[in-house]
């Protein structure tokens, strides 16, 4: 099954069991369904479970938040995360704060689902990632599906969680096929998970680069590298322990997040590791993260912006190279041309 | 169109609109060109040489209509549609597409030298920034207005209200223009919002004029009188065109999944270049030489547009460093060593 069929099934599954759940945004009920995650859920629900909103992002954000308060669970969509920017206030000073607020008594079970973009004509204003704008926040739960296997559970994962969750796709990750299993299961929030056992590195990956750092760890065996690769998954709160205990292990660090690097996730990854691993580290942590510049629109200008597999065995092998010897097997030193 | 457009104003008198001649025929000629360059940007985007663009066939009158009836210090602050108002600036398309091109992220074109604000794509944004240009001009004294365009799917924004409200208390010299083209994507204007959008300035306390926005001499009359208001008095308008988006959204989408082909055949009929093309001829302004000249010029206008369009070439991937802060910073300036391996 398809990543973007995984988000649509799951959204039946959770619609079936609760009827206090509804899905709207701009498109939903399109014949394009949101890139067919919503497709045909007015059919089946019908258009008051399952609708369109005028143009009010902000507004329909706040107007979710209240209906929460009557026990509602809505899923809000957005086909560009970037415009969840207009609906700061009513996630940050209000959807995040309320059940702290207001001592536990008023929890705000809404579900941001926000889609990523690649590729169009307005990059810096259409294809942001902002999970790490997100994640800063107390409050909000923050996840980023990197499997169709997971956007299934993890979406449903997020209907049933009683807080805010915004949950991130990635419109590169929308065609991608997996394994995705019927009926209604969750993927626990709060859990990374060990993608590919390895020794000698840990690669933490965010979202699209999970497979990314799969290809990387894939070359880097042929050259006597076992490299763990670990998908987040969430970002807030973050599995630390998974993370923790891989370091341990490995003594090396390389985060590959589709994001900027300052004050983001990987910025956070390096610095929990710093704080309670240190003694562990044999070498500085690497992050291969976007360049520090708005996101480009032109196919020119993409491959300089967006790293891949190719940066991240490059930070892999920058890590070896560095501090303590890792001892490795037959490693190669000459600089890698292939395969990517 | 009949009872729901209200006050709706159409057809002036000629006389009353204190156009010469040359400037009647100037009008023709400028919606022309623009349906040409819309076409041909259409074509482009078809041909690849276009990552998307959004068509605006249908809407001519609306937005030449208007930017005709503006001064040159007057300030246009587009969306992302309003290609037809970038011809009456004289603002070179082929910078201007670079942004549909996707050749660069943002626009070339010189927005000062044509007072013609950049493309606007998150909805309703520009609004406030028609009114902040507007409020600093009056800070300075200067008399001049800005005109702001947007959509039908706009007004539902907190940006419309919020600029609208503003504007009001501030006196800024502001014409919030709406193109209600009927759609917002595959949402149409009843889903949008339930009041006559031209009515809602009535809860800002400034004039709202609906007008035909296929007639673009009802436009560009209530254009001036809206910017002589702005201008000498300080006094906000909201002015709803009422026109039709013929094609769709943008090249990404396709119109006929979501909506019935008798309403396009509708307004078909009300085509703004075959009307005002009647009209000229019905007051003797133009003979069958001119129609034929200007689409001389429209055709060689769309040739250069197509040849300049193909010849342009994405920026250099340094660029995208560049201009991010005023100064170069020290870990931007190794990632663009990383980028470039240089
Ligand atoms: C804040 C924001 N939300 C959503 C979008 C996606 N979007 C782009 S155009 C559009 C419809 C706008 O309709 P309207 O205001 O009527 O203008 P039109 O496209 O008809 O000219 C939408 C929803 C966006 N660009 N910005
Ligand atoms: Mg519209």
């Amino acid at each position: 099954m398809k990543f973007r069929e995984a988000v649509r099934a799951a959204t039946v599954e959770v619609m079936r069991k609760d009827a206090r759940v509804f899905v709207l945004g701009i498109g939903v009920p399109d014949v394009k369904g949101i890139f067919g995650t919503t497709v045909g859920l007015a059919d089946e629900f019908g258009a008051d479970r399952a609708f369109d909103i005028p143009l009010s992002e902000s507004a329909v954000t706040g107007i979710c938040v209240g209906a929460t308060f009557r026990g509602l669970r809505p899923i809000f969509v957005h086909q560009r995360i970037d415009f969840t920017m207009l609906t700061m206030d009513q996630i940050v000073n209000h959807a995040a704060k309320w059940r702290a607020m207001f001592h536990g008594a008023h929890p705000v079970p809404l579900v941001i689902r926000a889609i990523v973009g690649r590729g169009w004509g307005n990059g810096p204003q259409h294809t942001q990632s902002h999970h790490g704008t997100f994640a800063h926040i107390p409050g909000l739960k923050v996840v980023v599906p990197a499997t169709p296997h997971d956007a299934k559970g993890l979406l449903i994962a997020a209907v049933e969680d009683d807080d805010p969750v915004i949950y991130i796709e990635h419109r590169w990750l929308h065609e991608e096929d997996g394994e995705v299993p019927d009926g209604y299961y969750e993927v626990p929030i709060g859990k990374a998970a060990v993608v590919r056992a390895g020794n000698d590195v840990t690669v933490a990956a965010v979202g699209p680069y999970v497979g990314e750092a799969l290809k990387a760890a894939g070359a880097l065996a042929g050259e006597g590298v076992s490299a763990e690769v670990l998908d987040l998954r969430t970002l807030r709160p973050l599995d630390s322990e998974t993370l923790l205990a891989s370091v341990r292990r490995t003594g090396r660090l390389v985060v590959a997040d589709a994001d900027w690097g300052p004050c983001g996730v990987s910025a956070e990854l390096l610095a929990v590791t710093a704080e309670h691993a240190f003694g562990a580290l044999k070498a500085p942590p690497v992050r291969v993260t976007w360049p520090d510049s708005p996101v480009p629109s032109s196919q020119a200008l993409e491959p300089g912006f967006y790293p891949g597999a190719r940066q991240i065995h490059a930070a892999v092998r920058y890590t070896l190279s560095r501090g303590a010897s890792a001892g490795l097997a037959g490693s190669s030193t000459k600089p890698f041309e292939g395969p990517f | 169109m009949g009872e729901e457009l209200g006050r709706a104003v159409s057809d002036p008198d000629l006389e009353s609109l204190g156009l010469k001649e040359e400037g009647l025929r100037d009008l023709f000629r400028m919606m022309a060109l623009t349906r040409r360059a819309d076409l041909e940007a259409t074509a482009l985007q078809r041909q690849g040489e276009l990552a998307v663009y959004p068509p605006l066939a249908g809407q001519e009158a609306a937005q030449v209509g208007s930017a005709y009836a503006l001064e040159e210090s007057d300030w246009i602050f587009p969306s992302y549609r309003e290609l037809g108002a970038a011809v009456v600036r004289g603002v070179d398309l082929v910078e201007y597409l670079h942004f549909y091109r996707a050749t660069w992220h943002g626009g070339t074109y010189d927005a000062t030298a044509h007072r013609f604000g950049y493309v606007s794509v998150p909805v309703g944004s520009q609004i406030l920034h028609a009114v902040g240009y507007a409020m600093g001009a009056k800070l300075d004294g200067a008399s001049l207005c800005t005109l702001a365009y947007f959509g039908d799917g706009a007004t539902s924004e907190g940006d419309f209200h919020e600029g609208c409200n503003f504007a009001a208390v501030f006196h800024a010299p502001v014409i919030f223009f709406c193109q209600n083209n009927q759609w917002a994507i595959s949402v149409p204007v009843s889903a949008q919002t339930v009041a006559p959008i031209w009515r809602k300035a009535d809860a800002y306390g400034f004039p709202g004029v609906q007008v035909d926005g296929n007639d673009v001499l009802a436009v560009y009359q209530a254009t001036r009188e809206a910017a002589a208001r702005a201008r000498d008095e300080g006094i906000p308008t909201l002015i709803e065109a009422v026109t039709y988006r013929m094609g769709p959204h943008s090249t990404a989408d396709d119109a006929s999944r979501y909506r019935p082909a008798s309403e396009l055949e509708t307004w078909k009929a009300r085509d703004p270049i075959d009307r005002y093309r009647e009209r000229l001829v019905r007051a003797g302004v133009a003979d069958d030489g001119f129609f034929a000249e200007v689409e001389q010029e429209a055709g060689a206008f769309a040739a250069r547009l197509r040849a300049g369009v193909i010849a342009s070439e994405p920026r250099p991937v340094e660029e995208m460093f560049a201009w991010v802060f005023a100064e170069l910073p020290e870990h931007l300036r190794r990632q663009r060593q990383e980028v470039l391996g240089d």
